[in-house]
């Protein structure tokens, strides 16, 4: 029984906290200008094809990877300035308008680069070996990512509770305005959210990548959605939320990728019921059932609305 | 609205749909029927309905909804699954013994159905997803989309819905066409029909916008606690808006259907409510007449007009640099955006085109157009 479900729980965790780096991405945008930021998940995808094309130019490797975490930041950085910044003032729909149109259009650039095929994405050596764990064979990368998770995560919440401009960070999330007349430079706090932001879907991205090795222009959507999912279970704007949201939904949907198989090992089902259909719908499912119950997702702060 | 209003531009507007119509049944008898022009005209037919039913929900009801791909998915297979004629039954549901349905009803009909298919799937999504503000509104109704396809794609409703496999051999628009016993057309209505289809659905949401529950749709866009406070039962007013847009959208599904002949679950994906999104941003956020132009514009620049930045091209013996297949959609994608970010109220704003009619008429006189 262990030994059928343990290769699932463990691509879970992996999966999961490949989410968890998308989360933040969202949470922290979510916090600070309430907009869902449509086109992170494409960021992340743009991170993606980014590699192979850097790893197709004969770059060392060690060199590759801090590359594309730099362009990636770029194109997060551009982003906000040419698409969200001229509507600081707009309503809140336009700006999420917006991240549709660049959600739509980074999705398009892509198509027409690679011209719609799917990409390979480089091998990198040390985290693609295959390593056994148990009776699991896995790659290194699904054992490393939980770590790097945590390393990271436990650097930005040092990162926001003790420098400076993690201090102006909670300051505009709670009160844009009056941060703004306290001498905050909003403008620069926005972007250093983008900046954090498209960094760790960059990391995300080379972790993510390494296990599903192909890139094309959608695949950044559904991991976007979910990870947005993620973001609202476990309360928006919280960080170790965003965190734990996304392992439970990486868990979740890999054990419901696997039920077929489990269930029919446990000898509950004779015949296969297709439920691997289910694994994305169950994110969205449970995305409902916690804005129903618990709107403000698990440590989520509760908001009053003024009239 | 102003009760003084001249019944003029009203008159001028009814002319103009009129002499739009006859003009399409004209073209269908005299230009290739193969012409590029007709397939961007059903295809806009088809996207202005499930525009003008987004924009209802977005424009007139301030309900930030993403689920129209759901919703259009239901009713296009509705359409398929009672439509498929029953000899076509067997090779279509190969996997699935021929199905479990073996009856068919006529299109319109089954159009119907369809719309009332997905006004029912809205109805039960509106429960728990109408309590919800703004953008969480938007995830959960995208969210309810993917539930829905994931539904339709699983083999477990196989006799159904035939599982991931795609459902065809239906009636499409090319079966409007006329013929004689020797199979040749003697009347083409295959564009005509889908005008019409597209036109009364259409007519009936502005009949609703413009009546007492349009106004109170209004009032909730603009301000919910001051409608609630005069009386508007929130709630209520919500779910009519819901459900009658996605009746209207499930009946564009049909015709999304009819159009490409084919139906398969995987195509309704998030990027194609994206795309109306866009149209209806593009058309102006609360302008039916807005919505309408746009879906045109936006198929024919999708299909026809920007086709030749696909390919290359030579202006003399000068290759003109990058274009390729997919350039059209990076262009595109660019001047959706330059809409988005510089003409944020669209091509047409919240004007209707007899607005525009009666403004010009006040401005330069008595003028006759």
């Amino acid at each position: 029984m262990w030994d059928t479900i343990f290769p699932y729980l463990l691509s879970g965790i992996s999966v999961g906290g490949q989410y968890a780096l998308i989360a933040i991405g969202y949470t922290m945008v979510y916090g600070i200008l309430r907009l869902i930021n449509f086109a992170h998940g494409d960021v992340f995808m743009v991170a993606g094809i980014i590699m192979v094309y850097i790893a197709a130019s004969g770059l060392p490797l060690w060199l590759c990877i801090p590359l594309v975490l730099l362009i990636t930041v770029a194109v997060g950085f551009l982003i906000e300035r040419a698409a969200y910044r001229p509507l600081r003032s707009a309503p809140r729909m336009s700006v999420m308008i917006s991240a549709i149109g660049v959600s739509y259009m980074l999705q398009n650039l892509v198509l027409y680069i690679t011209g719609g095929l799917n990409k390979q994405y480089p091998t990198i050596p040390g985290i693609s070996d295959t390593v056994a764990i148990g009776a699991a064979k896995t790659k290194v990368v699904t054992v490393i990512t939980p770590f790097l998770v945590i390393i990271l995560v436990v650097a930005l919440v040092m990162l926001i509770n003790k420098t400076k401009i993690g201090m102006a960070m909670r300051a505009v999330s709670k009160d844009f305005e009056t941060s703004q007349l306290m001498g905050i430079k909003i403008n620069n706090v926005i972007s250093m959210t983008f900046i954090i932001g498209s960094f760790l879907a960059g990391v995300g991205s080379i972790l993510f990548f390494t296990n599903y090795p192909t890139v094309i222009q959608t695949s950044g959507a559904m991991p976007g959605l979910k990870a947005f999912v993620a973001a609202v279970f476990g309360g928006i704007g919280s960080i170790p939320g965003a965190v734990i949201g996304a392992f439970i939904i990486g868990i979740m949907e890999n054990i419901i990728k696997g039920l077929d198989v489990i269930l029919f090992k446990a000898g509950v089902i004779s015949a296969p019921l297709g439920l691997a259909t289910f694994s994305d719908a169950f994110s969205f499912a449970l995305l409902i059932i916690i804005l129903v119950v618990k709107p403000t997702g698990l440590f989520g702060e509760k908001v009053t609305d003024k009239v | 609205m102003n009760q003084k209003k001249s019944k003029t531009p009203m008159i001028i507007t009814l002319v103009l749909v009129a002499a739009i119509y006859v003009a399409v049944f004209i073209a269908e008898q005299t230009l290739p029927a193969n012409s590029m022009l007709f397939t961007v005209l059903k295809k806009g037919a088809t996207y202005a309905l499930v525009a003008v039913s987004m924009n209802l929900l977005n424009g007139f009801t301030g309900i930030f909804s993403l689920g129209q791909a759901g919703f259009m998915l239901v009713g296009a297979y509705m359409y398929g699954i009672f439509t498929i004629p029953i000899a076509q039954r067997a090779s279509v549901y190969q996997y699935f013994d021929g199905g479990m349905i073996q009856f068919t009803v006529p299109v319109i009909v089954a159009m119907i159905l369809a719309g009332l298919a997905a006004a029912f799937f809205a109805f039960l999504i509106g429960l728990p997803v109408l309590r919800l503000k703004s953008d969480y509104l938007a995830i959960a109704t995208l969210g309810f989309a993917e539930i829905i396809r994931a539904i339709f794609q699983w083999n477990g409703l196989g006799p159904i819905t035939n599982g991931s496999n795609m459902l065809r051999s239906f009636p499409s628009f090319n079966d409007f066409n006329i013929r004689d016993g020797q199979g040749n057309v003697t009347v083409y209505l295959s564009t005509l029909i889908p005008f019409l289809m597209a036109g009364v659905c259409i007519l009936l949401i502005v009949l609703l916008i413009n009546s007492s529950y349009g106004r109170a749709l209004k009032a909730i866009r603009d301000d919910e606690v001051a409608a609630e406070a005069m009386g508007i039962n929130l709630a209520h007013h919500k779910r009519l808006a819901f459900c009658v847009s996605s009746f209207f959208a499930g009946v564009g599904g049909a015709m999304l259907a009819m159009y490409q002949t084919t139906v398969q679950a995987k195509s309704f994906t998030s990027a194609m409510t994206y795309e109306i999104l866009l149209i209806v941003v593009i058309g102006g956020i609360g302008s039916v007449t807005g919505s309408v132009l746009s879906s045109f514009l936006f198929v024919a620049c999708s299909e026809w007009w920007l086709r030749f930045l696909d390919e290359k091209q030579m202006i003399g013996t000068f290759e003109v640099p990058l274009l390729r297949n997919g350039f059209r959609l990076v262009v595109f994608s660019v001047i959706i955006m330059i809409v988005v970010l510089f003409f944020r109220r669209g091509i047409m704003g919240d004007k209707e085109l007899p607005d525009l009619l009666s403004r010009r008429m006040k401005s330069e006189g008595r003028r006759k157009k």
